[in-house]
């Protein structure tokens, strides 16, 4: 992969000898300019979606029945279960959620390979909420050049009352992101009439605290920090990174040589070279992480591509073509530099493999979703003993069954071995049967366990005999299976 | 391993390096942000409060016990009253009810079970096995050979009160004699009924066994506790001799042994070392294990 080297040496850090150098740096302060361009306008639309969501999503109600919550969205953490619209997760479904951690990991993949960093740039809660925090941070101290005057000043009370209208507005939304979490584990309008009248549990208090503590550093004060010294994606994002990922780059075969707008006119009289870059430092001041795109990519970068909305802004100003800064590739750079033609590899190996992948887990995960069994079984054969001999000679193997009902209401389930013929079945503690089978009663949306007894007539058997046992409800007729094994002696 | 020259300079950064090259790489010295070392202060003034709260430093003879006295004993303590008194509605349900009512309720049954699980494996597993398997002289437990007696009052009575034990209501019957080293039966005559005993059984018997001499001395001797059919005698803890368990071994050397030193094993009485709801509780479980009566 090429790499981006820009020959200017102002753009150097001043050399230092290593004793010099300091082991901590201050924290520059960072003020973002405020700035117009459609990727602001795509960033407000993803942000009033995503905290839309975060923020209104636990009071959308879903109707499952009487006995059960209402919420669509709804981690019940007392009794274990996790609802999602229609979809109902008890604890050993866990799988669901591994499937879905894996689609988005392989979402994540597929974003870098075709354009970057899109994560960090757009849909990153770091950066949504750090946006939403430098809004408050322009509305209340107005915009860069306001904001670095006022620090620099004296304080005044005016400077004051700016500072702590900020600082007031962001532990309101800090407080209120925190709220919306804590909706998501207990019924909202309730949690929200206990919150207002303080009869909320402590835990929803604790939590809410917390999470208002963590959005308020975070958003408030951390912001770009935490890209740059506490996040592993900006790491994991590089090594995946190939020559055809687009990424927000400064086309510096078009930019330099840079020289302030009046000179480069001149020397485009002349028949001079002369770059589009006017080096007006725009593209700095709107940067959230104050990086210069100029200098590459870079790993502060997180390619949210408003300092192409900035450069834009100042290109259609000075009469020059727009997208000096651009979605592009060093590979191209190089390429136009050699008088080729521009190539755009969306469609490759790697982003085939990667759409590829989302699909067939995405299949699988649906697959497993359409078929899931509202009545379920699972067996464990006795450890110790692995088989009994009774005093007639016959082998008796012990079981225990789990039976689980998802649905509502009770059911009955006809428990049965296949199998294994002549094989007497019993379950202890149960004594009602249906056709001689035993029957076993499960309470709405619970499981039941029992231990269940096979007995079979053969004084000669050894080894081991595969048998499966099905519990079949004796209401509908559904029936569902485990696998297990009987064992007799080895010899 | 790093070489210490300082003042370098990395030619595509301008950074300084640290000095430390490995395969040619140089480390670039990239400082950490103040607010890092910050934070270490802060983790230290933490611990400082901790310090003061918790119990932290060892002395000569003691430690500190922090500003509020909190033990993690106590607090095991507190956790597990608390948990009694959760259980304590239920428990009580226990306590109220007779084993055969509990194995007829799924709900109490399924708690007696847990409780006589936990029970089981703290105090029987030793001898009976984890799953109450049984073991060479320790009867198994699982299945329908019982020596005295697998109903819900026989096995209770068991636990409570053992077999051969020290308490006054044990379970005594007769242990069976030595009757070779007593001297109460010759060799021949002792080979003799250990073959019948198996042919009782089922079990194959040289043919030049004298079953004829067997029979004999089984009806003098054995069968005054094993009885006359040789299916035991729980009364007096006599075993089953002709069904297909053995608490031994069915093989000659075995039995022969066994008629040659005798038998009689004990079980301790639990009785006064676990309380009443336990004792029910594996009572219930024993019987659920598949053998119950």
């Amino acid at each position: 992969m090429a790499t981006t080297v820009i020959d200017r040496k102002e753009d150097l850090h001043e050399p230092l000898t290593a004793d010099e150098e300091p082991l901590y740096q201050a924290c520059r302060r960072i003020y973002p300019q405020s700035v117009n361009g459609t990727f602001r306008r795509v960033k407000w639309i993803v942000l009033l979606v995503t905290l839309g969501i975060y923020y209104f999503l636990p009071f959308v109600r879903w109707d499952r029945g009487p006995d059960a919550p209402g919420q669509a969205v709804l981690v019940d953490f007392p009794s274990r279960r996790f609802y999602f619209f229609f979809i109902e997760i008890w604890p050993q479904e866990v799988y669901y959620f591994t499937g879905l951690l894996v689609l988005a990991s392989i979402a994540l993949f597929l974003m870098n390979a075709v354009a970057g960093r899109v994560w960090c740039g757009y849909l990153c809660p770091q950066t949504v909420w750090t946006d939403l925090f430098m809004l408050i941070e322009r509305w209340t101290e107005g915009d860069r050049r306001e904001r670095m005057q006022a620090d620099a000043a004296p304080w005044t009370f005016a400077k004051f009352r700016r500072k702590a209208a900020k600082h007031f507005l962001w532990l309101v939304i800090a407080w209120w992101t925190g709220g919306a979490w804590v909706l998501y584990f207990a019924d909202a309008p309730t949690i929200v009439w206990q919150l207002a009248t303080f009869q909320a549990p402590a835990i929803a208090w604790f939590s809410i605290g917390i999470l208002t503590f963590t959005t308020y550093s975070l958003a408030g004060l951390m912001r770009e920090q935490l890209c740059v010294y506490m996040c592993p994606w900006p790491r994991i994002q590089a090594a995946l990174t190939d020559e055809y990922a687009l990424n927000v780059t400064y086309r510096y075969d078009r930019g330099e040589p840079r020289n302030s707008f009046k000179k480069s006119e001149a020397l485009r009289v002349k028949g001079q070279p002369a770059g589009d870059c006017i080096d007006c430092n725009q593209c700095v001041a709107v940067c959230p992480t104050g990086v210069d795109i100029r200098k590459g990519l870079q790993l502060a970068c997180i390619q949210c591509g408003l300092c192409i909305d900035a450069c834009d802004n100042v290109m259609a100003k000075i009469g020059r073509p727009t997208r000096l800064i651009a979605y592009d590739t060093d590979l191209n750079i190089l390429r136009r530099k050699e008088g080729k033609p521009d190539i755009y590899r969306v469609i490759r190996p790697r982003t085939l493999l990667y759409a590829a992948l989302i699909i067939i887990v995405g299949m699988v995960m649906l697959t497993a979703l359409a078929t899931r069994q509202d009545a379920g079984v699972s067996v464990l054969h006795d450890r110790n003993p692995v088989f009994v001999r009774l005093s007639d000679g016959s082998i008796r193997n012990g079981f225990t069954v789990r039976l689980l009902n998802k649905e509502r209401e009770t059911r009955a389930f006809a428990v049965s071995v296949e199998g294994l013929p002549g094989a007497e079945i019993e379950v202890i503690g149960e004594t009602s049967r249906s056709e001689g089978r035993p029957v076993v009663e499960v309470g709405p949306d619970q499981t039941r366990e029992v231990r269940m007894l096979v007995t079979l007539h053969e004084p000669n058997l050894k080894g081991a005999r595969q048998l499966s046992v099905r519990i079949i409800d004796l209401a509908t007729g559904q029936s569902v299976e485990a696998q297990d094994h009987f064992r007799g002696p080895e010899h | 391993m790093a070489d210490n020259k300082h003042e370098q300079i990395d030619t595509v950064t301008g950074k300084a390096t640290t000095g430390h090259v490995w395969d040619g790489v140089s480390e670039l010295n990239t400082p950490l942000p103040r607010w890092w070392l910050w934070i270490f202060y802060a983790t230290i003034v933490w611990s400082v409060g901790y310090w003061i709260v918790y119990p932290s430093w060892p002395l000569v003879t003691s430690y500190t016990e922090g500003a509020f006295g909190w033990k993690s004993r106590v607090a095991v303590t507190q956790e597990l009253d608390a948990l009694r008194t959760q259980r304590a509605a239920i428990v009580s349900k226990l306590e109220g009810a007779t084993p055969k009512e509990i194995a007829d309720s799924p709900e109490l049954l399924a708690l007696a079970r847990a409780q006589g699980r936990v029970a089981f494996a703290d105090n029987c597993a030793p001898c009976h096995g984890a799953g109450g398997g049984g073991a060479k002289g320790f009867p198994n437990l699982n299945d329908d050979d019982w020596i005295w007696g697998g109903t819900f009052e026989d096995i209770e009575q068991t636990i409570r009160f053992g077999v051969r034990s020290v308490h006054d209501e044990s379970r005594q019957g007769s242990p069976m004699p030595a009757f070779g080293r007593d001297g109460l039966l010759k060799n021949e005559e002792i080979e003799a009924v250990a073959d019948f005993v198996r042919s009782r059984a089922g079990l194959q018997v040289d043919a030049k066994a004298d079953l004829a001499l067997g029979a004999r001395v089984f009806a003098d001797n054995c069968a005054v506790c094993h009885g006359e059919d040789g299916k035991g005698k729980r009364e007096v803890g006599a075993a089953n001799i002709v069904d297909a368990i053995w608490l031994y071994s069915p093989d000659r050397a075995t039995i022969i042994e066994g008629i040659r030193n005798g038998r009689g094993a004990s079980m301790p009485n639990w009785v006064g070392r676990l309380d009443d709801v336990t004792i029910k509780a594996l009572t219930v479980y024993v019987h659920s294990l598949g053998g119950g009566e």
